[in-house]
C-alpha cells in the first residue's frame, strides 16, 4: 500500500514508511535540512526541516513525521518561512562567521540556506561563546567546535555505519560539543566520510585543508578504482589536476560512502607518471619518442615472431574498452600467445566496502575474454619459460613486474628477453627495462566503464585530457592491431562499447543507457 | 566653402594674432610657474589623486603580521587572473590559515581593483600611488609577498634566481 498525499498543492504517493522529507525529496520538492541524512537514524535536531501540515496548530519537522493519507502539506508557507529563518538565526548565534578561512565556504549549508531563507540583520549583540578550534581528531579530521551546529550526522556515522563510536557529544547548552571519547582517535577506515555529511565546516579534511577554494573545483563522475568494490565517486578537479574523490550515492554499490584507501588514491594521478613514449635508440638507450615511432618499434618485437614466443602480463586495471581490445588483439592478431592476468597481492577485506580484490575491473576482464587472475605459480612457471628461451617478447600492461616477479628473478628475466613492451600510465619499478614504454592514460584522463565484483557496469569519464604523450590504452591497442595487419575501425570508445554490446553476454545496453548509476544485467530487464 | 575676404586673403593679421596668444602664454609659462598646466615629470612628483588605483600593498595587522588570511577572495575576483596565492596552515588555532606566498604578476595586472574591493580583510590596497613599474627583467614584476608587504626582498628572489612564490 502506498500513501497519497498533497505538497506544496502536488499530489504525491508515497512509500509507507517514507517520512514527509524523502516524499517530498522523491518528488523533487527540497526541503532544507542539516541534520537529516538518508543513510543515517532520525535526530531530528536541527530543526531546519519545519513544514507546515494542515489541521496542526504548530509547525512539524518533516524528517521524523510519517507520511499519511490525505496529508496536506505546505513547505514555502509564510508560517513555514519565518520559522525556518528563526531556526537558521539560532544556529548562526555563536557562529564565527571565519567564511574566509574556513574550507566549507562555497559548499557550506549555513551559507546556502542563508542566502535561500535568512537574509536578516543580525540582532545578536551580545559575546559570542567561543569554542575550540583546528581540535585534532584522527589522522585526516580537524573539527573546529565554533563552526559545529550540533547535527550529530558524525557521531551518528560512528555509531551505525562503522560502529567504532569514536564520537560524542558531551556537556550541555551552548558549550555543548562533539569530541572524541578519551583516548580515542577518529581514525577508522571510512572516517573521511564525516567530512563529507557534516554539513557546515566544522569537520575538513587535512588532506584538502587550503589547498583550493572549492568554488575553482569542477567535478566528474567517476568510480573508484581502488578495489572490486567500484564505489561510484565524483572527481573534483581543476586545470588538469585531481584535489579530492567524493563518494557519488549509488544504493546498490556505496550508498553513500567511500573508504579512505580510496579517497586518498588520487594521489597517485599525479606521482611518477609515464608521460612520453619511449624506445632504444641506436645507442641502445631507453629515450622518448613520439608515439607512433614506439608503436612500429613495439609492431617491429611481435612480427614475424612465432606467437608462442610471446606472453602478455597484464593486471586487470584498464576498462573494458581496453581489455576487450587487448583480448581481441592476443586472440586474433597475436592467436596462439600466452595471456596472464595478475591481480596483485589481495588487500585488505571487510564487510562493508572494501574488497581484497585492489583491482577494479578483475571481472570485467574476464568477461571481456582475458583469464582469471593467475597464481603465483602461473608467474613461476612463465618466469622459467622466459629463462628457459621459450618466452622472448613480454609484454606487460599495468603491471609492476619487480613485485609480479620478484627483483632479482625481474632482473634475470630482463637479460634473457628478446623485447619487453612496457605499457601504463604509472612509471612502475622495471619499466626502465623495457625496448618500449607506451604511456596510457589514466581513469580520470579517459571515458570508459568498469564491471564491480557484482558484475555491475559503471561509466567513468575523461575530466581532463591525458598528460604528455599518453592516451586511453583501448587506442594504443588499436593501433598496435593495425600495426600487425588488421583492420580495426574504432573511432572512439562507444564504438568499441557497440562491439562488446553486440558480442559480450550480460553487456547488450547501449552506452548512453548505462547512465551515471552503473547497468547491472540480471537486475536490470 | 565660404568665399574669403580681403584682410583674410592677406593672411599676415590672422599669423599676427595667432603669434601674440602664444608669445602671451610664453611669458606666462616663463614668469608665473605655478600657474602651468605642463609638469615637471619625473624631475618634479606629479600628483596623485587619492582614489588613484596604483601598485597593490599588503597590509599588516597591529602586531605587523600580514592581515591577509589567504581566502583566495581577490584570486577569484581577479579578470586577468595575475593573484596567486599557496594558503597553509598557521601555527596559531585563532589564525588558522595564512599566505605562505602571495605573488602579483603586475604585467597581467589590469589595474581594475577588483581585488581591493574584494578583500574581506583590508589585506590589499592600491594606494600606493606607484604607477611608474619598472623592471629589467619580466620575472622582475611577479611581485612576491616580501615587496608587497614592503619588506626587504630576498636576494635570490630580487634577482630573479628563484621564483617568487
Amino acid at each position: 500500500m502506498a500513501k497519497k498525499l498533497t505538497i506544496d498543492g502536488k499530489e504525491i504517493t508515497a512509500r509507507d514508511d517514507a517520512t514527509i522529507i524523502q516524499a517530498a525529496h522523491e518528488a523533487g520538492i527540497v526541503i532544507p535540512h542539516y541534520c537529516y541524512h538518508p543513510k543515517l537514524s532520525v535526530a531530528g535536531n536541527c530543526r531546519m526541516c519545519l513544514i507546515e501540515l494542515e489541521g496542526r496548530p504548530k509547525l512539524e519537522i518533516s524528517c521524523n513525521t510519517p507520511v499519511a493519507d490525505d496529508m496536506v502539506v505546505y513547505t514555502n508557507s509564510p508560517k513555514v518561512v519565518e520559522g525556518r529563518r528563526g531556526v537558521l538565526e539560532f544556529l548562526l548565534i555563536n557562529h564565527p562567521l571565519d567564511c574566509p578561512i574556513c574550507d566549507q565556504a562555497g559548499e557550506c549549508g549555513l551559507q546556502d540556506y542563508y542566502m535561500s531563507y535568512g537574509l536578516y540583520q543580525s540582532r545578536f549583540q551580545e559575546e559570542k561563546v567561543h569554542g575550540r578550534k583546528v581540535v585534532d581528531f584522527g589522522p585526516d579530521v580537524v573539527f573546529d567546535s565554533e563552526r559545529c551546529i550540533l547535527c550529530t550526522r558524525c557521531v551518528r556515522f560512528c555509531d551505525e555505519v562503522t560502529h567504532t563510536n569514536e564520537l560524542g557529544i558531551f556537556e550541555r547548552g551552548d558549550t555543548a560539543q562533539i569530541a572524541t571519547f578519551p583516548g580515542k582517535q577518529l581514525d577508522n577506515p571510512y572516517a573521511g566520510n564525516t567530512v563529507d555529511i557534516c554539513p557546515v565546516g566544522a569537520l575538513t579534511s587535512k588532506d584538502f585543508r587550503f589547498k583550493i577554494r572549492v568554488w575553482f573545483l569542477q567535478e566528474t563522475p567517476s568510480v573508484c578504482p581502488g578495489c572490486a568494490r567500484g564505489c561510484n565517486t565524483s572527481v573534483h578537479h581543476h586545470d588538469g589536476r585531481v584535489y579530492r574523490l567524493k563518494p557519488r550515492r549509488n544504493d546498490e554499490v556505496n550508498d553513500t560512502w567511500m573508504c579512505d584507501a580510496g579517497r586518498f588514491g588520487y594521489k597517485s594521478l599525479h606521482e611518477n607518471r609515464l608521460l612520453q613514449a619511449a624506445m632504444r635508440n641506436d645507442e641502445g638507450e631507453l629515450a622518448s619518442a613520439p608515439m607512433q615511432e614506439a608503436l612500429a618499434s613495439a609492431a617491429d618485437l611481435l612480427r614475424d615472431r612465432d606467437p608462442a614466443a610471446i606472453a602478455v602480463l597484464a593486471a586487470p586495471q584498464g576498462t573494458n574498452e581496453d581489455c576487450y581490445l587487448l583480448a581481441r588483439l592476443t586472440a586474433e592478431v597475436l592467436p596462439g600467445c600466452q595471456v596472464v592476468v595478475t591481480a596483485g597481492e589481495p588487500g585488505d577485506e571487510d564487510d562493508f566496502l572494501l574488497r581484497a580484490d585492489k583491482n577494479p575491473n578483475t571481472r570485467g576482464a574476464q568477461d571481456m575474454g582475458l583469464p582469471a587472475p593467475a597464481s603465483p605459480d602461473a608467474l613461476a612457471d612463465m618466469a622459467a619459460a622466459i629463462e628457459a628461451g621459450n618466452i622472448e617478447v613480454l609484454v606487460a600492461v599495468d603491471v609492476d613486474l619487480k613485485a609480479a616477479f620478484g627483483a632479482e628473478t625481474f632482473a634475470r628475466l630482463a637479460e634473457n628477453l628478446g623485447g619487453l613492451i612496457v605499457q601504463g600510465s604509472t612509471a612502475h619499478p622495471g619499466c626502465e627495462a623495457a625496448q618500449v614504454l607506451l604511456p596510457s592514460a589514466a581513469y580520470v584522463e579517459r571515458h570508459g566503464t568498469f564491471t564491480n565484483f557484482q558484475g555491475r557496469i559503471q561509466r567513468i569519464n575523461a575530466a581532463f585530457a591525458p598528460p604528455g604523450a599518453s592516451q586511453p590504452a583501448w587506442r594504443i591497442y588499436r593501433r598496435l592491431a593495425n600495426l600487425l595487419g588488421a583492420d580495426w575501425n574504432y573511432p572512439n570508445h562507444e564504438a568499441v562499447w557497440a562491439d562488446i554490446a553486440d558480442t559480450v553476454p550480460g553487456y547488450g545496453v547501449d552506452y548512453a543507457a548505462i547512465g551515471d548509476q552503473g547497468y547491472h544485467a540480471s537486475s536490470e530487464s | 566653402m565660404r568665399k574669403l575676404t580681403f584682410w583674410q586673403r592677406l593672411y599676415l593679421p590672422e599669423i599676427l594674432r595667432g603669434m601674440l596668444v602664444t608669445t602671451r602664454h610664453f611669458w606666462i609659462n616663463v614668469l608665473r610657474q605655478r600657474h602651468t598646466i605642463t609638469q615637471q615629470y619625473p624631475e618634479m612628483p606629479t600628483f596623485v589623486s587619492e582614489r588613484y588605483r596604483g601598485r597593490h600593498r599588503l597590509t599588516r595587522k597591529e602586531d605587523g603580521s600580514p592581515r591577509c588570511t589567504a581566502c583566495m577572495l581577490c584570486a577569484t575576483s581577479c579578470p586577468a587572473l595575475c593573484i596567486h596565492i599557496v594558503a597553509a596552515e598557521h601555527s596559531d588555532p585563532m589564525v588558522e590559515k595564512h599566505p605562505a606566498s602571495f605573488t602579483i604578476d603586475e604585467l597581467r595586472c589590469v589595474f581594475c581593483g577588483l581585488c581591493v574591493e574584494a578583500c574581506p580583510c583590508d589585506a590589499i590596497r592600491m594606494d600606493t600611488g606607484i604607477f611608474a613599474l619598472a623592471a629589467e627583467k619580466r620575472e622582475n614584476f611577479i611581485y612576491p609577498r616580501e615587496l608587497l608587504l614592503g619588506d626587504a626582498v630576498p636576494k635570490n628572489i630580487a634577482e630573479g634566481k628563484a621564483p617568487a612564490q
